[in-house]
Parts: C-alpha cells; sequence; structure tokens
C-alpha cells in the first residue's frame, strides 16, 4: 500500500538551517546536511530544503549544500527558494537534488512549469502555493505571502498540474503557524480535484492533525517544520499513532 | 570488483553513485562500450523518457552491448522499463525495448480508488525467496516515482499493488531490474544495493 508521506521542511540562510534547532543526538544542528540525515534516521519520508538565502554567495553556497546532502542522504529531497528560471533548476539538479519547488516565479511565468516539465519530467517539478482563504475565495499570494495576486488555488492548482506540474504543494496562510490543524476542507477539495499528488502545509500542532490531513484532507503528503524541529512530535511517535489510527505509514525503527 | 554505471541521455545517474559511494565503491561511470563490457557488475539506472531513450541506446549501439552482457547487470526505474519487450511510452503508443525481459510496459490509467498518477512515494513489495532481497524485514518500502509500469510475467520476483499488482522486480539469468529507485529508498534500498553487489 502506498504510505503516507510526512516531510520536515528546513529552512537554510547562507547554507546553514535557520530555526532554533535543538538536538541532542546530533553535533552540528546548524548544518542541514546532518539534520537531515537525523529525520532521514527517524523516518522521514522526504526532505524540503527552502533557500531563503538573498545574496548571490550565499546562492552557491546552497548548491554545494544541495551536493552534499546528495551525497549523504538516502531519501528523496526537494529543493525550493530562489528558483527564477530554468537555469537554476537544471544547476539544483545536477547538483543531485530530486526534485525542485517553484513559487513565485511559476505564478509570475506559467511556461516555466512547462519547460521544467518538458525538459526533465513531470516528476521533478513541485508547484509550491501559498493560499488565503479571504471571503469565501481562496487567493493566491506571491513572495512568502506577501502580495496577493488575481490567481486564486483550485484553478491554478489545476493550471499547474496540465502544464506539467507533477505535486502540488498547497500552504494555508490561515493555518500557517497557528497550529490548530490544516485546512481539510480546501485540501480534500483539491486532492479530489488533481490528478497528481498533494502536500499538505501550514497548521501542524498535533499528532490529531496529521491523521485528520489524510483521513478528512485526503492530502498524500504532510509537511511541518516547527514541530519537528522543536521536538513537540517526534517523527517515530508520530508514525506508530498512525499506524494505529489506520494510517498507511512506513515504520523504519 | 569494477562497478560501471551506464552513463546516457537519461537524469539522476549520480544518485546511484553516490549510493555505491556510501556503500565504500567507486563506481566508473561511462557510455564506453568496451568498460561496459569488462565491468563485474553493471548498473543501468536513470529517470527519463522510453521513447527518447532508446532511441540513443540505438545510436550509441548501447542496445546491443547491454543486451549482450553476461555479468550481473541491474536496471533501475527505466533502466528495467527499456530492458523489457516494449513500452507503451512512445509517440505512437509502442515503442520497441531491449527485450531482455517479455514484459511489456504500460501507461497506469487510474480508477475510481486510485487517481494519482505518477505513482509517487513509498510502496511496499511482496518478493519470492530470492538472493536479492535477503535481509529485507516483512513488508520492506521502497521509494517509487513512475506513470508507466511492467506487467507481471514468468520474470517477475517481486510484486507492488498500486491500482493492481505490477511488476516491482524482474530477474532474468544474469539480468536484475527494480522499479523503484533502491538508491533513494533509505537502508532498505542499500541492502538491495549490497545484495545485487554480493552476486557472483
Amino acid at each position: 500500500m502506498l504510505a503516507k508521506r510526512i516531510i520536515p521542511c528546513l529552512d537554510i540562510k547562507d547554507g546553514q538551517t535557520v530555526k532554533g534547532v535543538n538536538f541532542v543526538n546530533i553535533r552540528n544542528v546548524g548544518d542541514p546536511v546532518e539534520l537531515g540525515a537525523e529525520y532521514s534516521r527517524q523516518g522521514a519520508d522526504e526532505l524540503v530544503f527552502l533557500d531563503i538565502t538573498a545574496s548571490h554567495e550565499g546562492r552557491k553556497t546552497f548548491v554545494d549544500l544541495v551536493r552534499r546532502i546528495a551525497q549523504n542522504i538516502s531519501i528523496p529531497f526537494t529543493v525550493g527558494g530562489g528558483i527564477h528560471e530554468l537555469k537554476d533548476v537544471d544547476t539544483l539538479l545536477s547538483a543531485g537534488a530530486d526534485k525542485v519547488s517553484i513559487n513565485s516565479a511559476a505564478i509570475k511565468n506559467p511556461d516555466l512549469i512547462s519547460e521544467v516539465a518538458k525538459n526533465f519530467g513531470s516528476q521533478v517539478c513541485t508547484v509550491a502555493i501559498d493560499a488565503k482563504l479571504e471571503d469565501g475565495e481562496w487567493t493566491c499570494f506571491l513572495n512568502g505571502g506577501r502580495i496577493p495576486t488575481d490567481k486564486k488555488l483550485f484553478s491554478w492548482a489545476k493550471e499547474a498540474q496540465e502544464r506539467g506540474a507533477g505535486e502540488i504543494l498547497f500552504t494555508s496562510m490561515n493555518h500557517d503557524g497557528v497550529k490548530q490543524g490544516f485546512a481539510n476542507d480546501a485540501l480534500a477539495r483539491l486532492s479530489e480535484s488533481l490528478s497528481i499528488p498533494v502536500i499538505a502545509s501550514g497548521g501542524a500542532g498535533t499528532m490529531e492533525h496529521f491523521r485528520d490531513v489524510f483521513a478528512e484532507g485526503k492530502a498524500d503528503a504532510a509537511l511541518a517544520a516547527s514541530i519537528f524541529h522543536f521536538h513537540e512530535i517526534a517523527i517515530p511517535d508520530l508514525k506508530q499513532y498512525l499506524k494505529q489510527q489506520g494510517v498507511p505509514v512506513r515504520l523504519t525503527c | 570488483m569494477k562497478v560501471v554505471i551506464v552513463k546516457y541521455n537519461a537524469g539522476n545517474i549520480f544518485s546511484v553513485d553516490y549510493a555505491m559511494r556510501r556503500l565504500g565503491v567507486e563506481a566508473e561511470i561511462t557510455g564506453d562500450l568496451e568498460r561496459i563490457q569488462s565491468a563485474d557488475k553493471v548498473i543501468f539506472p536513470g529517470v527519463g523518457e522510453a521513447e527518447t531513450t532508446m532511441k540513443y541506446l540505438k545510436e550509441h549501439r548501447l542496445d546491443e552491448v547491454i543486451k549482450g552482457l553476461k555479468q550481473p547487470t541491474l536496471g533501475i526505474c527505466i533502466g528495467m522499463q527499456l530492458m523489457c519487450k516494449y513500452s507503451e511510452e512512445a509517440v505512437s503508443g509502442r515503442v520497441d525495448c531491449l527485450g531482455i525481459f517479455d514484459e511489456a510496459v504500460r501507461l497506469f490509467i487510474p480508477n475510481e480508488q486510485v487517481n494519482k498518477v505518477p505513482h509517487m512515494g513509498w510502496n511496499t513489495i511482496e518478493t519470492v525467496n530470492h538472493p536479492l532481497f535477503k535481509g529485507l524485514p516483512e513488508d520492506p518500502y521502497f521509494y517509487y516515482v513512475h506513470s508507466y509500469y511492467a506487467t507481471m510475467g514468468e520474470n517477475t520476483i517481486a510484486t507492488t499493488d498500486y491500482i493492481h499488482p505490477y511488476s516491482a522486480v524482474l530477474h532474468k539469468d544474469n539480468f536484475y531490474a527494480t522499479q523503484f529507485h533502491p538508491e533513494k529508498s533509505g537502508e532498505l534500498g542499500e541492502i538491495i544495493l549490497k545484495n545485487f553487489l554480493d552476486i557472483c
């Protein structure tokens, strides 16, 4: 049976993990490779590394980092942040990334999705969507949720799929950081209207939230950051719990 | 032991090289026919599309060389599919492949229960008793990304059920092939790769 995936997300700045991560059993928590390897040992199904560096030097550091991740970690990983054109995608895939996540650049230039799919295959192309529910409508935002667009969640996700996206990573801005559960109604509608997998992001606070996002939100995967980084939920415990709740998961420990 | 990873116009072959290094093996990545023929073990990996990769293999005479190999050879993902009889992944709906295995490669058709294609993520395999699976736990999970699958046949030694059962692993003579990516499947993937390297 296909397992529901649990995906920790790491924010990277100048080649180091950003959030105040605190792990007792690894030497350098600032090193994304060590942290990623620890999550892999704990049973994470995939990893996402988001580069939030703005500088040119920082970008080069990130590409070097992607190469080190590919050399050292034996589960799939997606990289995102700062991808503007096909050349950026080529650089990251050549460094060893399995998938790239495209967000603002896809909204500004939807052809980029088609180009990535045509050149590298749909399987590498994750389209990330940040959307906010306002007056009964889900509006897509640019630049980490700062700039509203005229794109709506469901039609944009459908268009991304038609252009060749391999997955949709949907972050609900209403739910992100609030820890009150995922946007299950919107997720279920999204998942049922698409023929590609949907990754849910934003709102994870408890283990029950993960059960609900799979059972009610019909998500194929769930992504979270701080609850894993701050040990609020340990991945082995989460997987055991989900298994008991009848959610198909991959147990490693 | 000389391990060669076949270089051709498919993506993601470096992941296999990295996995080999983690197992302490320095593999050579090459498209050179003689280097491939003289290897002790050959790995034929990749992510790609059947028709264009098949065309490339023919143009570079890699098709004959791979078919003629006598040493243990492992196909992964598109490598596996190219080792089958034919694939539906072609503009005309059919491209002849290497024909090492009699099984065919078909497109997944979604149904009411399972509506997501590609098959992406971790899935279990059911295996027969075979040295390639030595040391695997019960219900082992492996990582998959594919829209086409190899049908069940006499060379099937492991199956996965997604939409319907299909060949997860094929074996015939010196040829082995996995639809999943052992190089991306954590510790269990490393067991498969190590078992392959241990096969005489």
